[in-house]
Formats: C-alpha cells, sequence, structure tokens
C-alpha cells in the first residue's frame, strides 16, 4: 500500500459497519439494555419480597 | 476511497437469537423442568417470586454453561454435523465473546440464585457450571469414554439444586431424582452416537462406539437401560411418589428396555432401533418428571 494514500485515509480510520451490521448491532444493544433493565427490577423485586416480611414485623 | 478502511474479519452479524442459541434452550428447557420438580417435591416454602427467580437463575446458569461448552468445543463442532451449524463454527459469534458471554452469566446466575434462595444452591449451582465445563467439557470429552458417563453428573444436578433452592439442604430424595437422570445420560448419548459414529471419530472424541466398537456399546446401552429402569421406580420406594407414578415409571422402563433390547440385537448395518431409543429416551425423561410432579400438584401421591 502507497504512504500517500495512507494519509488521505487517515482521518477516516476505523470500522466502517454495513448497514446490515449497524442493524444487528443495534439489536444487541437493544437487547442488554433490555437484559439490564430486567436485571435491575429481578433485583429490585427480590430485595422487597426478602425484607418486606422483616420490615413489617420489626418492633420500633 | 472509503473502502480503504480496516475491518476486522467477524466484526459482525450477529444478532440477540445468536446468543440466544449459545444457551443450548433445548437443554435448558430440560433443565428448567428437572429444576421445577425439584422445587416442588421439595419440603418448606419458597416465596412464589423468589421460586421463580430461582429457577430463573438456575436457567440462565444451565445456559451459561451451554456458551462456555460451545466456545470451549467449538474446534470440534465445526467438524461434526450435528453442531456445525452452531454461533462460533458457523462464524457468526466471535470465540472469545461466547467466552465472556457464558463466563459473565455464570458469575450472575448464581449471584441471583444466593440472593433469592439460599447460599448452599448457589453454591451447587456454582459447582454443576464448573462441573459441565471444566471437568466434562476441558478434561473429560476428549480423553475418556467415559465422558458423558461421568459428565452427565452435571445434567442430572439441577432438580438438587432445585430442590436445595426450596429446601436449603440436600437429602436422599433428590438425589433419587438425580440418579434417574445419571443413569439416563448414557444410554441417550451412546443411542446417538452408534449412529453419529463417523462424526465423533472425525472429530476426535473418544465416544463409547469409536474406542470400543459398536458391539460393546449396544451391550453397555442395555446394561444402564436395566439399570435406569429401575432407578425410575426408585421415588415409589422411597416414598417420594404414589402408585399412579410406580405404574407410569414402569411402564416406561419397560418400554426403554424393549427398544434397548432391540439395539443389543442388530448390528451397524440397522441404525432404526438406535434412533428409535434416542427418540423415546427424551420423551422418556420428561414423562417421569412429567409423571411425578402431576401426581404431587394433584394430591395423588398418597
Amino acid at each position: 500500500m502507497d504512504s500517500d494514500i495512507d494519509k488521505k485515509a487517515a482521518p477516516m480510520e476505523g470500522v466502517l459497519l454495513t448497514p446490515e451490521e449497524l442493524k444487528q448491532r443495534k439489536q444487541r444493544n437493544l437487547a442488554i439494555a433490555l437484559g439490564l433493565l430486567a436485571f435491575i427490577v429481578i433485583v429490585f423485586v427480590v430485595t422487597i419480597v426478602r425484607i418486606g416480611g422483616s420490615v413489617a414485623e420489626r418492633s420500633f | 476511497m472509503t473502502n480503504m478502511l480496516v475491518k476486522p474479519a467477524q466484526y459482525d452479524l450477529a444478532g440477540p437469537r445468536d446468543y440466544f442459541a449459545l444457551l443450548k434452550p433445548r437443554v435448558m428447557s430440560l433443565v428448567i423442568f428437572t429444576a421445577l420438580v425439584g422445587m416442588v417435591l421439595a419440603p418448606g416454602m419458597l416465596h412464589p417470586v423468589l421460586a421463580a427467580v430461582a429457577l430463573f437463575s438456575i436457567a440462565v446458569g444451565a445456559g451459561a454453561s451451554g456458551a462456555l461448552n460451545m466456545w470451549w468445543d467449538a474446534d470440534i463442532d465445526a467438524i461434526m454435523s450435528r453442531t456445525s451449524k452452531r454461533p462460533i463454527p458457523a462464524g457468526r459469534v466471535p470465540s472469545a465473546e461466547a467466552a465472556a458471554f457464558g463466563g459473565f452469566l455464570s458469575a450472575l446466575s448464581v449471584a441471583l440464585l444466593a440472593l433469592a434462595s439460599n447460599y448452599f444452591a448457589a453454591g451447587l449451582l456454582a459447582f454443576t457450571i464448573f462441573f459441565y465445563v471444566v471437568i466434562y467439557s476441558m478434561w473429560l470429552k476428549r480423553s475418556t469414554p467415559q465422558n458423558i458417563v461421568i459428565g452427565g453428573a452435571a445434567g442430572a444436578l439441577p432438580p438438587v439444586v432445585g430442590w436445595a433452592a426450596v429446601a436449603g439442604a440436600a437429602p436422599l430424595e433428590p438425589w433419587v431424582l438425580f440418579a434417574v437422570i445419571f443413569l439416563w445420560t448414557p444410554p441417550h448419548f451412546w443411542a446417538l452416537a452408534l449412529y453419529k459414529q463417523g462424526d465423533y471419530e472425525r472429530a476426535g472424541v473418544p465416544m463409547l462406539p469409536v474406542v470400543e466398537g459398536d458391539r460393546a456399546t449396544r451391550r453397555q446401552i442395555f446394561g444402564y437401560s436395566i439399570a435406569l429402569a429401575l432407578s425410575g421406580v426408585a421415588p415409589y420406594a422411597i416414598g417420594m411418589a404414589g402408585l399412579i407414578y410406580l405404574f407410569v415409571s414402569a411402564l416406561l422402563g419397560a418400554m426403554f428396555v424393549w427398544l434397548a433390547w432391540k439395539v443389543l440385537h442388530t448390528d451397524e448395518t440397522n441404525h432404526i432401533p438406535a434412533r428409535q431409543l434416542f427418540r423415546f429416551s427424551i420423551i422418556y425423561l420428561f414423562a417421569i418428571f412429567a409423571t411425578i410432579l402431576l401426581e404431587r400438584m394433584t394430591g395423588l401421591h398418597g
């Protein structure tokens, strides 16, 4: 590869995704977002259920 | 000139579906089902929400170990026709991503089970994942024809984990369920190996038919089938199940032994009995656990 061309290409270095790859990346990101959200909700609900009784029955 | 841009080979067309496939959904369904049975049969009471989260954790843990197995075995899977379309050998998911995905979900599932139930159950789940990934996949699978016999312990543990999640202990009863799956695994996989022998041989996996030959495998299948049929009625013998279960499990066991008998009396020129046994073995396991579950839920276990 010629060094002149390298310099010209320099500002645009990196990965260029095809539309199909962009679409798949978006779907992966969406799945991760939903997974994280589900995890947060699950941990929250488990916490509420586990401490629920103890909170209601505690002596002041 | 925009095509000068560098692009790594596998950067990448994987969608959420491919990552889901890494979890081996079909194996997972069996794990969910057997773990559920362990949870229902166990004495004690776990809050329904916590029980659901515990079952979910066990399922994710099983899926995570499946992903780690596919990461480790990608070279074998690429050679075998049955597995060559899995996400890694098909080139849809980079190997390192599968490892990270599986490792991350393993830790997450164990932590979540600890939160939802208890540390003992979480420890058992961690051990199950360790056993499947390290003991079976990394060590035994490529080194001994007893690979699936010993490795079967990992697949047999979910009802024990489920039981422990509810009861906080693992007495004899869940180990009887363990024994059923444990004894089921060899005839199930060897029936498959009888007609997929060439695949295993090319991939260098020392399955029993490859190492000991066709005849020895058929004898072993028959032997394990008898042991399986006996273990199938054991839940009744120790008072975990009632007469309905005894009847159904005895019938299923007899059918299993009969099919294994047909396998014993054919040779490598005829694959039909082995295929029949393989297909029936899946029905057998589902039916055994479904019967004990339904009998318990309808209160007919006596």
